[in-house]
């Protein structure tokens, strides 16, 4: 344990809120598929990689300005998940639960060495969009635009996305999809156009991730999805995974925690990731429902 | 009918793999593996070794009368696969010699599988001491890590360098190697066992520093020393750069890659870092033909010839010399040719080889980054 600066803390406290928020941001597309599908989608940062790539060839290849680039990198990427439920979640509806996840997991090995194929594995710039990447100093503590602005946009989509599930018509066959499928289906709610509405919700949180990751970390890479999924993974699960509001929750306490371990253990740093397991397994022993997750007994 | 295709399908393919082993066993071809990675975090440093090796494999095509044909393996940056990729290369396709590989760790994984199978193999890029150590079947063309941590230690000290703080990534050989050998180096040098005011670790495909550099970034060093694959240091330079740190920062043989200054940007002007090679300082003879033959390969896909292409290059022209000079394909003949490698003119300089199997090269070339390319500083010699 070492005595940090005020000002050091201070820089630390942004570093950690920031990475916090990325990490909340990818985990509300793992929550919202869990939550309808009991479904770990294990591609989701495949996706989210993909969506990366989309930026890159719309900014750099095709020279489109970053808010038009924007606007089609989130229609791509809700393209692409929506094809992948189509292609390797919708046959399987009526499968075991393990052959869909198994299925998850084949379609993110697929996305990885698909992107390998055609990218290559050399790390790609991400393009520059100026006005995320300006670095504004607060007295001794600097930070871009992209560091002040995820956690604000992680919040405003939060309540989007509470707000389509809490008030819509939609929303509420989504809930009641998430209680009881079968039930559901026989009220007469369209399972298909309510799991397709979770998919594109889903990939297109991923592509604002993946445009706010990639201006924060700009070397992309076809396994660049992999360590981001898993945390998103354990922050959803941290948070109670199927709950929203958890998801944010759990990608705010694990991005700190990350920081924190860094400033005050700083002989651990080399042990960063291994805190997001150790947390994992903790939440697993301790309360395998998450923070805010409800106890929830099986369906017999 | 299904079944009976399936049979059919069976029967071929047991047909197929005899036919491959009939063509073994007459084959008028000399096979060479090549053992780089393709993919995963190394990818970029292992295409451009690939690049020079395939080169080579033009220019000298053939040796002893017959076809070299190299057979090319991906060990995805990764040790596991790193052992399976060997032994591939060594059971399926039988080769004679190994070059490779890009990435000490790597190297380091496969070393075991190597010495039992008495395959040479000349790495061309490897820097960590181990490749080599306690391997007589393990040669490599480049010069090591205590040689190139003393190098930038050196180079710290005449910038006026009085502290340091350095970043390793945790697992991977090359980056603990040059890291702890520039700590030594720098303590020794500076006489002061607090001269390095930091040690942070961080782990493969992590993509934020913020956390490790507003550590540093209090403890105001001089120098940060920050080894590393050329996916991860452009990201390191960039957000030590926004989180304003003025500190000189260098890395190691791995940061001559353009991918850095892609990333990276405006904010990799001025970092400093050491390499094996200038194309505008040609060692030998054979290095004048060398860079304007590939410069032409190359086009306009790197603006400069990477010192891991030369490398590459110079590890399959000294294979071929052993062959030739072994009159053999025999793994204990071509050793013995290679240890009995004499003055041998290669692209990087005059290359020997010392007890353990290493090139005695002594001779470092130090850059910086200038408008957005790789500049040259300095030749370094230690003795």
């Amino acid at each position: 344990m070492v005595l940090v600066s005020f000002e050091t803390f201070m820089q630390q406290l942004a570093n950690g809120i920031s990475i916090g928020s990325l990490y909340a941001l990818i985990a509300i597309g793992y929550t919202m598929v869990y939550g309808i599908l009991r479904l770990i989608n294990f591609a989701h940062g495949d996706i989210f990689m993909m969506a990366a790539y989309f930026m890159i060839f719309s900014m750099v290849s095709f020279r489109l300005p970053w808010y038009v680039s924007i606007i089609i990198v989130i229609a791509f990427t809700v393209l692409l998940g929506v094809i992948i439920e189509k292609v390797a979640y919708r046959p399987l509806r009526n499968a075991p639960r393990m052959s869909i996840m198994i299925s998850a997991i084949g379609v993110s090995f697929l996305l990885e060495n698909l992107a390998t194929y055609l990218f290559t594995g050399v790390p790609k710039g991400f393009p520059d969009i100026a006005f995320l990447t300006k670095a504004i100093r607060i007295g001794n503590i600097s930070l871009t635009v992209a560091t002040l602005l995820t956690p604000i946009i992680t919040i405003i989509l939060l309540y989007v996305v509470l707000f389509i599930t809490n008030k819509t018509k939609i929303g509420m066959a989504m809930r009641a999809s998430s209680v009881d499928f079968e039930t559901a289906r026989l009220m007469g709610i369209n399972i298909n156009r309510v799991i397709s509405t979770t998919f594109i919700i889903g990939s297109g949180l991923a592509a604002i991730g993946a445009v706010l990751w990639g201006s924060k970390y700009p070397s992309i890479y076809p396994l660049v999805g992999v360590m981001p999924g898993l945390k998103c993974f354990i922050a959803a699960v941290l948070g109670g995974i199927g709950n929203t509001t958890g998801a944010v929750l759990g990608g705010f306490i694990l991005g700190m925690a990350e920081i924190m371990l860094v400033t005050f253990l700083p002989a651990l740093t080399g042990y960063r990731d291994a805190i997001a397991f150790v947390i994992l397994i903790v939440v697993l022993l301790v309360k395998p429902t998450g923070l805010l997750g409800e106890k929830v007994t099986d369906k017999v | 009918m299904k079944r009976k295709l399936s049979l059919l399908l069976c029967l071929l393919m047991v047909l197929a793999s005899f036919a491959a082993c009939a063509k073994n066993e007459e084959s008028d071809v000399i096979k060479i593996g090549v053992f780089e990675p393709l993919t995963g975090e190394n990818g970029g440093g292992g295409l451009q070794e690939l690049d020079g090796i395939k080169y080579a494999n033009k220019m000298y095509g053939e040796v002893l009368g017959k076809k070299i044909e190299l057979v090319i393996v991906d060990n995805k940056s990764d040790k596991g696969e790193a052992t399976t990729a060997v032994t591939r290369l060594i059971e399926n396709d039988k080769v004679v010699a190994i070059i490779g590989s890009y990435g000490s760790g790597v190297s380091i994984a496969a070393g075991d599988i190597i010495k039992s199978a008495k395959i040479p193999t000349m790495g061309a890029s490897c820097t960590n001491p181990m490749v080599t150590q306690g391997n007589e079947y393990y040669f490599r063309a480049c010069f090591l890590d205590p040689f190139q941590g003393r190098v930038m230690a050196n180079y710290a000290l005449q910038q006026g360098a009085k502290t340091a703080a350095v970043i390793m990534q945790n697992g991977d050989d090359y980056s603990v190697g040059l890291g702890n050998f520039f700590i030594d180096a720098f303590k020794e040098l500076t006489g002061d066992p607090n001269s390095i005011v930091d040690i942070s670790e961080f782990q493969v495909n992590d993509s934020d520093f913020n956390g490790i550099l507003t550590n540093i970034k209090a403890k105001n060093p001089d120098v940060i020393f920050a080894p590393s694959s050329a996916t991860t240091a452009p990201l390191i330079i960039r957000q030590a750069r926004a989180l304003d740190i003025q500190s000189l920062i260098m890395g190691g043989d791995t940061w001559e890659n353009p991918a850095v200054i892609d990333v990276a940007g405006e904010y990799a002007e001025g970092i400093v870092l050491s390499t094996f090679f200038d194309e505008n300082d040609p060692a030998t003879n054979e290095a004048k033909v060398f860079v304007e033959g590939y410069k032409k390969e190359l086009g306009d896909k790197e603006p400069i010839i990477p010192a891991v292409a030369a490398l590459g290059y110079d590890a399959y022209l000294l294979i071929r010399d052993a062959i030739e000079r072994a009159g053999s394909t025999d793994g204990d003949a071509i050793k013995d040719a290679l240890n009995a490698t004499k003055d041998f003119e290669g692209v990087t300089g005059v290359i020997n080889f010392t007890e353990e199997g290493d090139a005695d090269k002594n001779i470092a070339v130090i850059k910086t980054v200038e408008e957005g390319r790789f500049v040259y500083i300095d030749t370094v010699e230690v003795k």
